[in-house]
Order: C-alpha cells, then sequence, then structure tokens
C-alpha cells in the first residue's frame, strides 16, 4: 500500500540524524500593546530517536519553545527571529498549508490536560483517527485496527473496548495514554510532551511515564520532553536543557548534567528537593478528629471512620491520591461539612460541627490556606485590606494598630511595605501564596490546615513557602495539618503522616515509622511511586513491580 | 481567557523577589480612561459622545429651551419657521422646547427605574446566589412566573389597575424589569461564589451582608454595569411605549413616547415632525448599546484572536 511505504521511508530515517535544528530562536509575547521577548535566542539541535527534556520554572519560556518546535505561537504570542528547520524544512517561513500537512503526521502535541483536550462529545476512536484520515494515511478500519494495537501497547485495559468510551469514561491517567497513542496514530518524527504528567497523582503518573517511555523507544520517536519536575526528566530524557526567563542556562547528556551540574542556577534547583525536616513529638494534643465519617448529600461516602491526632506546635501530613478523602477532611474540621458521625475535639473541647455554630474565638483559632492562591485571594481587593480585615474583625484593632500589624504581617511572611496597595493580580504566584498565609496568621491561630498549598507553584518557590511555614511554626508555634500528594513535601515538613485510601486511613504514626518498612500496602506504593533523581529509577522499579502492580493496592 | 503574560512574569526566591519582578506601576484612573478612550473604536465614541449631548440637553434643559416646557406659543400644527424651529403641536406649543424637555423626562425617569430595578434585582440576586437552598428556589421559581407574563402587557394590566401615576409608573416597571436583572446578577454572582477566598471568607466568620457586597459583587460589577445600559434601553423603550399607548407619562408633561402618539397625524400629511421624538429615542438607544458593546469587550476579556 502507498500509505505503507510512505511510512517505511520515514522510518528507514537514519537514528542520529538531525531531524530538528532551531538557530537563534527569539518570540515575543504581548501585553498591554508592548511586545516582550520571552524567548531570547535559543539554538537547539534533536537527532531521530532521541529524547530532548526542558525544564525550567514557569515563565522559562519550555512550553512556548515546544510549541515554537511546531513552528506555531499562541495567539499573542510571534516567532521574531530565528530559524526551525524541521528535517529540511524552515518552519518558520513555511505557509499554514505546509504547517498543516506536518502537523499531526510528522510531528504531534500531547497536552499537559488530556481532560480539556479531549472533545467530551465524541468517542475516543473517532478522536484518535481524525489525524491519519484527514492525513489520508491509511483507511478507516487499519486505522482501527493499528489503535488496537497502539492501545494495548501503551497497557491500557481492554484495547478493543476502550477506543468506544468517550472521554468521561475513562481515569485521568487512561486518558493521557490515550492522548499518546492519538499522537502516535500518524508515526510522527517527532513528539512534544507538554508536561503530560504534571496533573496526575504521583501512583498514575507512573503508568503513564512508562507507557510514554516504553512507545517513544519502540517507534524510535523524537521527543522534546517538557516539564518542571526533575525527577520525571531524568527519567525520561537522554539530554536536558535548563532553561530560565527564556535563556538557555545549561545544557548536558541527562547523567551527566544530574551528577555534575555546572551552572549555579541548576544546582540551586537539585538542592530544592534537599530540604529534610528532623521529626519531633508532642503529646500535647491541640485536635483530635474520632471516627469521623461524612458524606455529600448522604449518598457517597467520603469519609468513613477517620481518626487523626494533631499535637500541638507539630505538623501532620495527610497524604494520599486524589479521591481519598483528604480535602473531605479538612472540610470536616472546618466546619464546612457536618460530619454524619464522629466528633472533632479541639483544645479538649467538642468543636460544634457546622460553621455557623462556631464561636468567633473558635473560627479565629483555626484557619486554612488554600492550593490554588489565585482563587483564595479576592481578586478586587489590595493586599492592605485582605490582611487588614482579619485584624479588625477577630483582634479588634482599627486606625494605625492595624496598619501597624498589617506591617508586622508583611514582614513575618518576607514581603515589604510597597505590596500593601497591590492587587492579587500584581503578584507572582509565591506572593500571592505569602499573603494567604499572611491572612491565616492574622487572626494569631493555633492551628492552620493547609491543602496543598505548595503543588501549585515552581520548585523553587514551593522551597521557600515550605521554609517560611518551618519558620513561622518555630516562631509563633502554630500546628499544621498539611495536606499533599507530594511526598518530598512530606519529607520536607512532617512530624506525623497519616496515609488516607478510599476515605480511610490506611497507615498513621510519626514521620519515621511510616516512612520505614514494614508499611501498609498502600502506603509501600505510594512511597515507590515517587520519582526520584537517579535515570534507572523507573526502569528498576517496574522490573521490581513486574505484573503484579495493580495488585498491590488493597481493595 | 486571561492573557497568560501575567504568568510568565519571573518567579524568583523571595529573598531577591522584591527586586527581581519589576513592579508594575498602576496608572491613575485619569490616565487610563484616557488611554482606552484613545483606543476605543469610533462607533463607542459616537456612542459616548451622543449620550453626553443627551445629558447636557437633559440638565440643562430650562436655559437651551427657547419656550416653556407645556407653554402653548402659537396656532396648532405650525410649520417650521426661524420662530419655531420644529412647528408647534397638537396644542401649539413649541415641539423643540418640548423635545428638551422631554429627554429631562423620559432618560431621568427611565434611569430611576432602571436604579431601582438594580437595586431590587442585584440584591436578590445575590442573596440568591450566595445562600442558595430554598431561597434560591423560591426566588427563582417567582421570577420565572413573572417572566411568564409579555412585560407591556403585564405592565399595561397592572397600570390599569393602579392607576397610570408617574410613582406608580416607575415602582411597576422596576419590578417587571428586575426579574432580568435578578438572572444575571444571581448567574454571575454564583460563579464568584464558589471561590475559595468566598469560603476563606465565611471561614473568618463573615457576615452575608460583608460577603455579599466585598467580596462578591466588586467581582461582578463590570457585567452588571454593562446590562445596567442595556436595561435601561429597555426600560426607555418600554415607558416610551406606554406613552405611545396612553398609560405611561402623563400630559402635559413632555415626553417622547407621548410625542409621538400626539402628533402622528402628521405623518399622513408628509410632515416629518412626529418622527423626531422617535428618532430621539432611537439614537439614544443606539448610542447606549455602541457603548455597552465597547465596555463589555473591555470588560469580559474577549480578545481577537489573530
Amino acid at each position: 500500500m502507498n500509505a505503507d511505504n510512505k511510512k517505511d521511508r520515514r522510518r528507514s530515517g537514519q537514528s542520529g540524524e538531525v531531524l530538528l535544528e532551531i538557530h537563534g530562536l527569539r518570540i515575543e509575547g504581548q501585553s498591554e500593546d508592548v511586545w516582550h521577548e520571552i524567548v531570547k535566542g535559543i539554538d537547539l539541535t534533536l537527532r531521530r530517536g532521541e529524547v530532548l527534556g526542558l525544564i525550567g520554572e514557569s515563565g522559562a519560556g519550555k512550553s512556548t519553545i515546544g510549541l515554537a518546535a511546531m513552528g506555531y505561537a499562541r495567539p499573542g504570542c510571534r516567532i521574531s527571529a530565528g530559524e526551525i528547520r524541521f528535517d529540511g524544512v524552515d518552519l518558520s517561513k513555511a505557509s499554514e498549508d505546509e504547517k498543516r500537512k506536518i502537523w499531526g503526521a510528522r510531528i504531534a502535541y500531547v497536552a499537559q490536560s488530556a481532560a480539556a483536550a479531549f472533545n467530551p462529545a465524541h468517542i475516543l476512536l473517532s478522536q484518535y483517527a481524525e489525524a491519519p484520515l484527514t492525513h489520508g494515511l491509511m483507511g478507516e478500519s487499519e486505522v482501527k485496527r493499528e489503535a488496537v494495537d497502539l492501545f494495548r501497547r501503551l497497557q491500557l485495559p481492554n484495547p478493543e473496548q476502550i477506543g468506544f468510551r468517550y472521554p468521561h469514561q475513562v481515569s485521568g491517567g487512561q486518558l493521557q495514554r490515550a492522548m499518546t497513542a492519538m499522537a502516535m496514530s500518524c508515526r510522527p518524527d517527532l513528539i512534544i510532551f507538554d508536561e503530560p504528567t504534571t496533573a496526575l497523582d504521583v501512583t498514575t503518573q507512573i503508568e503513564v511515564l512508562a507507557a510514554i517511555k516504553d512507545i517513544v523507544r519502540q517507534f524510535n520517536t523524537a521527543a522534546i520532553y517538557i516539564t518542571h519536575d526533575l525527577a520525571v526528566v531524568a527519567q525520561m530524557a537522554d539530554r536536558i536543557m535548563v532553561l530560565r526567563y527564556g535563556e538557555l542556562v545549561e545544557e548536558a547528556p541527562t547523567r551527566r548534567m544530574l551528577t555534575d551540574p555546572q551552572q549555579p542556577y541548576t544546582k540551586s534547583l537539585w538542592a530544592v528537593r534537599a530540604l529534610r525536616k528532623d521529626e519531633e513529638r508532642s503529646d500535647d494534643t491541640i485536635l483530635r478528629v474520632d471516627g469521623v465519617d461524612a458524606s455529600y448529600g448522604g449518598m457517597i461516602t467520603v469519609l468513613s471512620g477517620v481518626t487523626v491526632r494533631v499535637p500541638r506546635g507539630r505538623t501532620v501530613a495527610v497524604v494520599g491520591e486524589s479521591g481519598s478523602g483528604k480535602s473531605t477532611l479538612a472540610r470536616v474540621i472546618t466546619g464546612l461539612l457536618p460530619p454524619a458521625k464522629g466528633e472533632i475535639t479541639f483544645e479538649g473541647k467538642r468543636l460544634p460541627p457546622a460553621l455557623k455554630d462556631r464561636s468567633k474565638d473558635q473560627l479565629r483559632r483555626l484557619q486554612m490556606i488554600y492550593q490554588m492562591p489565585d482563587t483564595a485571594l479576592n481578586p478586587r481587593r489590595r493586599v492592605r485590606d485582605i490582611i487588614g480585615r482579619p485584624v479588625q474583625h477577630f483582634l479588634g484593632l482599627g486606625g494605625a494598630a492595624r496598619h501597624r500589624r498589617v506591617r508586622e504581617l508583611l514582614e513575618m511572611i518576607e514581603l515589604d511595605d510597597r505590596f500593601l496597595e497591590r492587587l492579587p493580580a500584581e503578584l507572582s504566584g509565591g506572593q500571592k501564596q505569602r499573603v494567604c498565609i499572611a491572612r491565616a496568621l492574622a487572626t494569631e491561630p493555633d492551628l492552620i490546615i493547609c491543602d496543598e498549598v505548595t503543588s501549585a507553584l515552581d520548585q523553587i518557590v514551593a522551597e521557600e513557602i515550605l521554609k517560611l511555614l518551618l519558620r513561622l511554626q518555630k516562631e509563633l508555634g502554630v500546628s499544621y495539618l498539611y495536606i499533599t500528594h507530594d511526598l518530598a513535601t512530606v519529607k520536607a515538613i512532617a512530624d506525623e503522616i497519616v496515609v488516607m485510601y478510599q476515605g480511610k486511613v490506611v497507615q498513621s504514626g510519626p514521620k519515621s515509622e511510616v516512612l520505614r518498612p514494614p508499611q501498609h500496602a498502600y502506603t509501600e506504593l505510594l512511597l515507590s511511586s515517587v520519582p526520584e533523581m537517579d535515570p534507572d529509577w523507573l526502569d528498576s522499579l517496574l522490573t521490581k513491580r513486574g505484573q503484579t502492580r495493580t495488585e498491590a493496592r488493597p481493595a | 481567557m486571561t492573557t497568560g503574560l501575567d504568568h510568565e512574569a519571573p518567579s524568583a526566591g523571595p529573598v531577591i523577589l522584591a527586586e527581581a519582578q519589576p513592579l508594575k506601576t498602576r496608572r491613575s484612573l485619569w490616565s487610563r480612561v484616557t488611554r482606552e478612550l484613545r483606543h476605543a473604536p469610533v462607533s463607542a465614541l459616537f456612542g459616548l459622545v451622543v449620550i453626553l449631548l443627551y445629558v447636557f440637553v437633559a440638565v440643562f434643559a430650562p436655559v437651551l429651551a427657547p419656550y416653556g416646557e407645556s407653554q402653548v406659543v402659537g396656532d396648532q400644527y405650525e410649520v417650521w419657521s426661524d420662530k419655531f424651529f420644529f412647528g408647534t403641536d397638537q396644542l401649539g406649543r413649541d415641539m423643540l422646547s418640548r423635545l428638551i424637555y422631554g429627554a429631562r423626562n423620559t432618560i431621568g425617569i427611565a434611569l430611576l427605574t432602571t436604579a431601582l430595578s438594580f437595586m431590587i434585582g442585584g440584591l436578590l440576586g445575590l442573596l440568591s446566589a450566595t445562600l442558595r437552598g430554598w431561597i434560591d428556589q423560591l426566588l427563582g421559581r417567582f421570577v420565572d412566573v413573572l417572566m411568564a407574563i409579555p412585560q407591556l402587557i403585564f405592565a399595561l394590566v397592572l397600570l390599569s389597575i393602579f392607576g397610570s401615576s408617574l410613582l406608580n409608573l416607575i415602582l411597576i416597571i422596576a419590578v417587571l424589569d428586575s426579574t432580568r436583572v435578578f438572572r444575571l446578577t444571581r448567574a454571575v454572582a454564583v460563579n464568584v461564589a464558589v471561590m475559595d477566598f468566598i469560603e476563606a471568607a465565611r471561614l473568618q466568620g463573615e457576615g452575608l451582608g460583608w460577603i455579599m457586597t466585598r467580596e462578591i459583587l466588586p467581582n461582578i460589577l463590570p457585567p452588571l454595569i454593562a446590562e445596567f445600559g442595556l436595561r435601561f434601553c429597555f426600560v426607555f423603550l418600554t415607558i416610551a411605549a406606554l406613552s405611545f399607548l396612553g398609560l405611561g407619562i402623563q400630559p402635559p408633561t413632555a415626553d417622547w413616547g407621548s410625542m409621538v402618539r400626539e402628533n402622528a397625524t402628521l405623518i399622513t400629511y408628509g410632515d416629518i415632525t412626529p418622527l423626531l421624538p422617535a428618532g430621539a429615542i432611537a439614537l439614544l438607544t443606539v448610542a447606549v448599546n455602541f457603548v455597552v458593546d465597547w465596555f463589555l469587550h473591555k470588560t469580559s476579556g474577549l480578545k481577537d484572536e489573530r
């Protein structure tokens, strides 16, 4: 068949031959009618079959470069200079028609959020088939056969049937793999992965990483893998480029980059993962949750028999994958969702289950910090008012006393007076989260519930926030109930750990005990799923887990 | 779509972060307004000029008008002349003067009615969105019932029951119109009410009033302001229509709707005078719509994709 010949010819390209070459790439972005340079002269070479990792914080220009490798600039961005040579064609000058022929067929793109990238109104198979059919590479029956084959290679359950499901009928991890299959459908020469596992749980992430790594290897596809997670890129890439502010910081083969980073910025990135806290114990209990059952609308039980103890001045980390009931636990403690059974004791006294029955003092002593600082701050109020309001409301301070207190709080979160008059939109992600912390501290609380407070932030910024939380605990003696799915964070901040799975506490105790075997099977699965900086980690883990991988999950 | 570029701002560690992040200077209100105006499309500028002109005429009506509002100064239906610029009406009152006073009455009453309808609809909409539960259901269904009856006919029925005094006119139209305001306010406020910062405010023991007016309202203001412009047009048209039907603003008060009706017979003789008040109504409606379109485009973040 003609299509087969075409495919074969393409596959015959020698591994090691240069596939993509970018020279002096400059990209500008528009904000408020002014063009700013966001990518400042990047050179990049990618050979066939090679996987290149792009890492950096948000705003480093990773995604912009990834898209530019396809000759595409997002609305509001433009490629202002440079050459993007893909297999002999300069994509920066190619016409839309030329590019459309290449996109999907020879260069494919896998986006961060598969859930948002799939059309919810069509079954997976018809979305899979779109590219090969439009490009006229295969007939319909062949597409179906290929799809089943790819689904099987990507270890999707029920490869014959899954194509007939709608996107909402499969899990996030499966969807991300289906998207990889879709990218693979035309056997492209190059795939761009833009943070494909960032939105997934660690336990799911592994499956997707393994599937991607495997299939890229099988088809000898070149890939650009964009992520901010160093441990992930260490598993996937042959070579790593570290970016910052749209400029290249350092480039080296993965192993050399991991063992011997040259630039101070790269070294600081590496150091982030090393934050550790020695555990301290305390018998003085500030909060006790006793045998709590909770459900939404009385139908679906989200928590059953949850018992948690938070010692005074210490940090208890609640870990578990999404859907394990971590955030519901926070809602029960704060009184937003009164429990169906069980009770909550705060400072030895029983806490009224519903928010509206709690006294002002009880509200004052229990505060909360949220995952997304963007939605946790009212975009129309200034920092002065955001922090000043609780000071006035709970401590009854006004005028100059209030102003003094607000400035003290700003100092505590390491921001200066210039931030008083700013709106949340004028702050960076880390600064916003600091303001959230200050708002919680303004009431002089005894316990702060932190709901994934660092997961929306870059690693370096997250590290600073964790250090700030630790310092504040030391100075003010405040206790934390820290909800997270990231075990690196747990190691950095926790004294005690509570592991939750499907609404139940499967294991709890001091950090050292929970992290040390023997563990509950789920704890072990969770712990072993956290990527490590060793490039051989994924392969060795998969060999170790073998075929029994899914059996480790408790029923 | 948010521009995304805000997020691209370098976020360095806090030690250096105060320095590393370029301080976005806020422009003063005036300079922002003039800047926006310079970039405004022609249609919006035209709308603004027309609206300002109407407001000017309405405010300075006694100064601008050559004769009194209901002063009989000539014969019936006099033709356009130097003495009576647009001629006279069926009672011999100066048409130009009545047009000028009409701006004052018609716009003033429409503005008052719209403001009242926003107070009622906005308050109830905010309450519904914040409290949810049975209050939301009750108000929502009640509004459904009101909206099921065609507005103009409902207003006609109510006006003939309660009598067509000015106060009744304003109250009835405001209440009937507030149903639309309720719907919009509730819809946009519900989106804000589920945000984390509302939950944070509740956890800090803030009362209903505070959450409604300080946390939610500022965030839904842009669509409400735009809606105010549109509703003003509808109220304006409703009043004009009611006046035309004889149940709106009562004589001798000058009002564009009744002016059309009173002089309608002239059309048969090929005189375009009755079209002048009609044109005044149309022009203002178009102008307000232009401005609202532009304002919505600016505030809703709808940007042209190139």
